[in-house]
């Protein structure tokens, strides 16, 4: 059996759970049943929406310890349903919380864990599954050890959600297994810093600008290159992080989201937290010198060369 | 206070992978190493911590002998010692064989805090962290961008989280504790020469690893990843590929 362990905040499905079941569904090729599970306290209604999938059952895991999310909790109630369940593979999505609780988990019940998968594999008469490795240069095809069940994190759009096979499942209610008085974290209810003042999900064109630019004195090249081309101007992390250019313009899987109709990358080397935030976009241009460059792997168009040669080149040709 | 901040080395950015002969790992050999650019944030708020509330920071680093050009290096920046799980077999560990080749020292070591980077550059399991926080025992919390330290309460450490798509959270709770910290959350600081200069008189402690260590992981074919895209690639001068260029994205992709 596959267990998905599915994610939702106050009552709202995570969509990238969907990904999970999608990759779920691959990886059992109809050999092996899928539950899908639900970890918070008052998850019915989430439980309502995830039976709407091809799997055998679904499982409202819920203790009122599990409404606001802790590893402490979570770990503790994984723990009890896998040990219950018994599941040959765990699939969930890798997204922040996964990072925060799943190695944990994996610890505590001694179990390998393989996290960030894009893709399912067969090697060796097993399942294998690609990750990157290397800041993206490379891919590794790991089959993890031990005994099961192996826990498995998917990529966020990796696997397409719209892929799911829809079904009816039956719903079972779970009394989650949390001692509260374990729970050592405190948390504060979450909370925007300021106001997102520029929403980039909105722009037609996007000029972003990483590490290559190299100094902030150089981010004015970038700006020209954005005013040329009638877009807005947004960045990779490390830009942000050096404050040459205000966090509200990072694009990324710690920032914004955007699929707009052009996405020019300049001097971005293209790390996956950058490609979350951008690989919808419709056409991808991408300037870098190094030819190796991940950003290429999902670029229409590619020009290997030193951003301060093509980007006033550029200026030049778009003003004609 | 007794801090810990876990650094890995792995290949420089600009390294070009090249492949061992049976393609499932990297040519180690050939690499080009640094500091994993996470844990040298991580150190930089353990230094930070240390200057505001006493103590001493101690790198601990797992892996082959080549490891002590990144401790030799945080030393200089200003760590009192260190603390190097030594093995050759450790350059390609994953998170949970590492995290288990460093516990037994640092357990004997009982830090009050313990720093590592969110992930690292070379493998990107982002697993390190929280493992080694189950097998010490102590509580964690994840991509942190705020460490608040009051010495004797019960929430003794105040962290600020990242969460995803700009959101963010406050969680306290008592020490020892482990955290892993985002990139940016601070400037890095470089060694000065009278940090180098130090650095070699400064205490590196070696450990072998505990035996019967078992990879949870195995890499069957590293190879590069295979497009998803045709990408079209523009040459020739500047001012020529930039013509190229919006001719097609005017006339073939309709972007302009």
């Amino acid at each position: 059996m596959i267990l998905v362990i599915a994610e939702q905040k106050d009552g709202r499905l995570n969509r990238a759970s969907w990904e999970a079941v999608a990759a779920a569904q691959q990886l059992s090729g109809g050999q092996m049943p899928i539950k899908v599970a639900v970890l918070g306290s008052g998850v019915a209604g989430v439980a309502g929406e995830l039976a709407q999938a091809a799997v055998t059952e679904v499982l409202a895991v819920d203790a009122v310890a599990l409404g606001i999310y802790t590893p402490d909790a979570f770990v503790q109630a994984a723990a009890a349903l896998i040990r219950e369940q018994a599941p040959q593979y765990v699939l969930l999505a890798h997204t922040y919380q996964t990072r925060d609780f799943v190695p944990t988990l994996a610890t505590r019940i001694d179990r390998a864990l393989v996290t960030d998968v894009i893709a399912i594999r067969t090697a060796e008469g097993q399942a294998a599954f690609a990750r990157p490795m290397f800041q993206g240069k490379l891919v590794a095809d790991v089959v993890p050890q031990g005994p099961a069940p192996h826990l498995v994190t998917v990529q966020i759009g990796a696997f397409r959600a719209d892929a799911v096979q829809k079904g009816q499942a039956p719903i079972v209610t779970v009394a989650g297994s949390v001692d509260a008085a374990a729970i050592r974290q405190r948390p504060e209810a979450p909370f925007q810093e300021a106001k997102q003042a520029v929403d980039l999900s909105q722009a037609e064109r996007i000029v972003a600008v990483g590490r290559g630019i190299k100094s902030q004195e150089n981010v004015a090249v970038a700006e020209q290159l954005a005013q040329a081309f009638g877009a807005e101007l947004a960045a990779s992390r490390p830009i942000c992080d050096n404050g040459w250019l205000p966090m509200e313009r990072q694009i990324g899987s710690s920032g914004q989201t955007v699929a707009p109709k052009l996405y020019v990358a300049v001097g971005i080397s293209g790390a996956i937290q950058h490609l979350v935030g951008m690989k919808g976009s419709r056409t991808i241009v991408a300037i870098n010198k190094d030819a190796e460059a991940p950003i290429f792997e999902i670029a229409d168009y590619g020009i290997v060369a030193d951003l301060f040669e093509v980007a006033p080149a550029l200026i030049a040709e778009l003003k004609k | 206070m007794k801090i810990a901040v876990c650094i890995k080395q792995v290949p420089t950015r600009e390294w070009q992978p090249r492949l061992n002969e049976t393609k499932t790992w990297i040519r180690e050999q050939e690499a080009s190493y640094e500091m994993n650019e996470p844990d040298a944030y991580a150190l930089e708020e353990g230094l930070r911590l240390r200057e505001k509330h006493g103590g001493e920071v101690v790198v601990c680093s797992a892996g082959p002998a080549r490891v002590q050009q990144v401790i030799r290096e945080a030393l200089a920046r200003g760590a009192d010692r260190a603390l190097h799980v030594e093995d050759e077999a450790l350059g390609a560990a994953d998170a949970s064989t590492a995290a288990t080749a460093l516990m037994a020292p640092m357990k004997e070591e009982g830090f009050d805090l313990i720093l590592t980077g969110l992930q690292s550059d070379d493998q990107g399991h982002a697993q390190f962290g929280p493992v080694l926080a189950e097998k010490l025992g102590v509580p964690h919390s994840t991509i942190i961008m705020e460490v608040q330290f009051e010495p004797g309460q019960a929430g003794a450490i105040k962290v600020k989280r990242e969460l995803e798509g700009g959101w963010f959270q406050y969680v306290t709770m008592p020490t020892p504790a482990l955290l892993t910290i985002q990139s940016g959350i601070n400037q890095l600081r470089y060694a000065t020469l009278k940090g180098i200069m130090a650095a070699k008189k400064k205490e590196i402690r070696k450990v072998a690893p505990p035996p019967g260590l078992v990879p949870r992981l195995k890499v069957v074919a590293l190879y590069a990843p295979q497009k998803s895209k045709q990408t079209v690639m523009i040459g020739g001068p500047a001012a020529q590929a930039a013509q190229e260029l919006v001719r097609r994205l005017r006339e073939e992709a309709r972007a302009l």
